[in-house]
């Protein structure tokens, strides 16, 4: 009963912090229709300025989430500039390239930088522990983590669904050229969603830093869990990407528990299975 | 067995949630039809080549080829069993030569198109076959050249070909000339007249210069359902088909 | 009649010319082997992997340069085929090494089935998520089943018999890289038959438009499993090689970053032409051995630039730009 707890709280933490990076990057592809394989790549940048501005700086732990958020948006902004850009369009092939090609890049700079170790971002007092539940106890850090992921669903949820921004990026994921005919300007929605996208990548790159240890093959290491939860939640769609998580979060944290020799073996044969039987995603939208 | 029509669609009906955009629809081909389909915009056309062509699957209703039920059976199959398709926007290999497409058709017709050794160019059979059919379309001067590279016209053409290769009992023009100018029209008509006598076809056509040429039969669709069908003479008298074009343009109209 | 008098000619033309232009090729494939053989006496080693993974990036071209389906998990062919012949020559005793080589082809077709299979289950990203998740689960089984693959600390007590009763495997990798630059020219030859055969032609096809080929009544999947067995062949016997030359197997080979940087080499050299893929593979590799030589650290970076400057700068890769630009020079081709 225990165990059965345990893997409870982790495996929902777990797709709680999955929800929190690849929401964006679900947006954006539903949006932009890129494949980004370099999303975790930004996640790991939020990783790395938050230790360092938590761990080597000293400062707070507030101070270091907002200072990573803010870093990485500014450091992706002339990415998506300067790279992005060109993709917006080309085919898959290139896309992935593209891609792969900027991962490798800040995999080997953030080597170079800070070494091949892990990462530790210090928690503050208040998230150590544990929090008693009255039957059990949990540790505040997998609270917070779970409180961090509803919190983003949520705010997200009234964004798209109460605000004429949201009426907009609906508008521009469902018909791009019909929106921008309505006279919805989409390069501003697209620049907002990036940014957004990016900035809770960083986010959750923080926030999860516990679950998935921040070090340079974080990136790759990820890469495909992110684009799993897209792919299997299907693009654009919140609800799609929140079950995706917590489906992905429950088999990969059971399999972890129950099979720890197996690796992540059971993960993957998940992974084919449910995108064999939903090949446009659990919500059904991606094309 | 094959004492029936050809081609036949028995019943077919399609729905998309409430809408039947096709409604109960039957008509038959027999060797040698010259039949054109039209109808006005938004009358189903389009459903109903992809229900007939095995693209989409009906809610009800059979589609029947040389007294075989091919409801069931996908769009390859189909081509295989003699129904093939032109597209109504061209879909050609764009990097390949006029003269590969029409090889490839007679390889494939052939079912030598799984060959992992050899070239078409030193397989005599196929080479006067591909040259010939090119001849006949008036394509053969360009047959080295990459179809990127050729005129519209002339890729609607190599369309026309293709099927040709393929050597179907029926054949499904999707608006042959669309996209075409008016001008070209004629070559396109022409490489229509070159078609075997024996071949049943049914076109799908907005130009109406083109449909009285070509049909010795017309079908109008409206709404899903057939509201004519009989001689090119008779089409424009029909007083529901006045109807169906004239109000739907008045409704179109009025609500611009 | 003119017309049929004319023809035949340019039809043998044309067939003359590619046939001249494969004998170019393959004489070149033989006469760099030759060079590097007598230039570096001390990196055959280097030279034969440069050969194992060359056949990797030309069957990745076979499904992504002439078939349009972008993978990043084609090292799981590679490393069947590899792992194959490192099992039969470790656990069952089957230690010549061209039965060893057919062993791997034969592996990496049925690998190449398998993830064809799976792979070919859909479109798009969800296709590309599905091809990551097989090399994944690839190397978990291998890493699994360590009995059988030794885990991570690889596979090893791989000792090939003398090729052909007559040649040792020496130190110095003379006869393994002989034997692959043979298994190279063979592999090129009887691609550039299928390249150009009907099925070549209907491979092409498909990559250009998938719904226009089942419009002619052939159908997509088939021609794409087809191609998946044959670029597993092609996979295996390179794995096979490096298995025989390196005589360790080791989780790399069936690794995403394999994988991943497979296909960079073809995209580097450019897909869709076997000559491509074996520019790209060894400019890659070369230019790996030199960077990683002076500044590990940054090996990864540079490939991330090389990556992002070809797709910007040269998208047909360093052999199709030249070919384009050299046509270019030469004016019209026809």
């Amino acid at each position: 009963m225990q165990t059965v707890f345990s893997i409870a709280v982790d495996a929902l933490a777990y797709g709680m912090v999955l929800f929190v990076i690849s929401i964006g990057l679900s947006v954006t592809m539903g949006l932009m229709r890129v494949v980004n394989l370099a999303h975790g790549a930004f996640a790991m940048i939020g990783g790395y300025i938050a230790s360092y501005a938590a761990r080597d700086l000293g400062l707070g732990y507030a101070v270091a989430v907002l200072l990573a958020v803010v870093g990485t948006v500014l450091i992706a902004i002339p990415v998506e500039r300067f790279l992005y850009r060109r993709i917006y369009g080309a085919p898959e092939l290139t896309q992935v390239l593209m891609t792969i090609g900027i991962t490798f890049c800040i995999i080997g700079i953030a080597n170079f930088a800070f070494g091949p170790t892990l990462k530790t971002i210090p928690l503050p007092e208040a998230l150590r522990g544990s929090v008693d539940l009255g039957f059990r106890s949990i540790a505040t850090h997998r609270l917070f983590a779970i409180v961090c992921g509803l919190v983003v669903a949520a705010a997200l949820w009234v964004l798209i669904e109460r605000t004429a921004f949201g009426i907009k990026l609906r508008a521009a994921v469902d018909n791009a050229a019909m929106a921008a005919a309505l006279g919805v300007r989409t390069e501003i929605i697209y620049a907002v969603s990036f940014a957004v996208a990016i900035g809770l990548a960083a986010f959750g790159g923080v926030v999860g830093a516990e679950l998935l240890p921040v070090e340079p093959y974080y990136a790759l290491r990820y890469m495909v869990t992110f684009l799993v939860v897209v792919s299997v939640g299907g693009a654009g769609s919140i609800p799609g990407a929140l079950m995706a998580c917590l489906l992905l979060g429950a088999i990969d944290t059971t399999g972890r528990y129950l099979a720890p020799e197996y690796g992540e073996f059971f993960f993957y044969l998940a992974v084919i299975v449910i995108v064999i039987l939903f090949p446009r995603g659990l919500a059904g939208r991606f094309k | 067995m094959n004492d029936g029509p050809l081609f036949e669609v028995k019943n077919l009906q399609k729905n998309f949630g409430g809408l039947s955009v096709t409604d109960n629809v039957s008509l038959s081909l027999v060797p040698g039809d010259r039949l054109a389909l039209i109808g006005p915009n938004g009358a189903g056309k389009t459903t109903f080549v992809n229900l007939v062509t095995g693209n989409l699957a009906p809610n009800s209703g059979s589609v029947h080829l040389a007294g075989q039920d091919v409801t069931r059976s996908s769009a390859m199959q189909r081509v295989r069993l003699g129904l093939v398709r032109s597209f109504q926007v061209t879909r050609l290999f764009y990097d390949m030569t006029p003269e590969e497409h029409v090889a490839l058709a007679v390889l494939q017709r052939e079912g030598r198109s799984g060959r992992m050794i050899g070239q078409f160019r030193s397989m005599p059979t196929v080479m006067d076959e591909a040259r010939e059919i090119l001849h006949l379309l008036g394509l053969l001067e360009l047959s080295q050249f990459k179809v990127r590279e050729i005129a519209y016209g002339q890729q609607r053409l190599l369309e026309i070909a293709l099927a040709m290769a393929l050597r179907p009992k029926v054949l499904l023009l999707d608006e042959p000339a669309a996209g075409v100018p008016q001008s070209e029209t004629a070559r396109i008509e022409h490489a229509l007249d070159k078609l075997p006598a024996d071949l049943a076809v049914m076109m799908i056509e907005h130009d109406m210069d083109l449909v009285f040429r070509f049909a010795k039969r017309v079908i109008v669709l409206a709404a899903g359902t057939v509201i004519f069908d009989g001689s090119p003479q008779d089409v424009t008298q029909d007083a529901r088909v006045r109807e169906a074009y004239l109000g739907s343009y008045a409704n179109a109209s009025s609500a611009a | 009649m003119a017309v049929t008098m004319h023809d035949p000619m340019t039809a043998d033309k044309t067939r003359r010319r590619t046939i001249t232009g494969s004998l170019i090729g393959i004489a070149a494939i033989i006469i760099v082997g030759v060079i590097g053989y007598f230039l570096f006496p001390n990196n055959l080693a280097l030279l034969t992997r440069i050969i194992a993974i060359a056949l990797l990036v030309l069957s990745i071209d076979l499904v992504t340069g002439y078939c349009g389906v972008a993978t990043l998990g084609h090292a799981a062919l590679f490393g069947a085929g590899a792992y194959a012949a490192g099992i039969a020559a470790a656990h069952y005793g089957i230690t010549d090494p061209v039965l060893m080589t057919l062993i791997g082809a034969l592996a990496g077709a049925l690998a190449g089935l398998v993830s064809g299979l799976i792979i070919l289950r859909a479109h798009g990203l969800p296709q590309l998520v599905l091809s990551i998740a097989v090399i994944h689960l690839f190397h978990e089984a291998a890493n699994k089943a360590s009995s059988w693959t030794g885990g991570s600390d690889g596979l090893s007590g791989i000792a090939p018999d003398a090729l052909l009763g007559l040649f040792e495997f020496d130190l110095w990798g003379r006869t393994a890289y002989v034997y692959g630059l043979f298994l190279l020219v063979v592999v090129v030859i009887l691609l550039q038959v299928l390249v150009r055969s009907p099925f070549g032609m209907l491979a092409r096809g498909v990559r250009e438009d998938p719904l226009r080929i089942s419009a002619m009544g052939a159908s997509v999947k088939s021609v794409l499993i087809r191609m998946y067995v044959i670029s597993g062949v092609v996979a295996g016997i390179g794995g096979a090689l490096n298995a025989i030359s390196t005589q360790v197997v080791g989780l790399d080979s069936l690794s995403f970053t394999l994988s991943a940087e497979a296909l960079v080499m073809l995209v580097l050299g450019g897909t869709g032409s076997l000559y491509g893929a074996l520019v790209g593979t060894v400019t890659f590799l070369w230019f790996e051995d030199v960077v990683s030589a002076a500044n590990p650290f940054h090996w990864l970076t540079m490939v991330g630039a090389l990556l992002i400057a070809v797709v910007l700068f040269a998208p047909k890769g360093l052999y199709g730009t030249a070919a384009h630009l050299l046509g270019r020079i030469g004016g019209e081709r026809r």
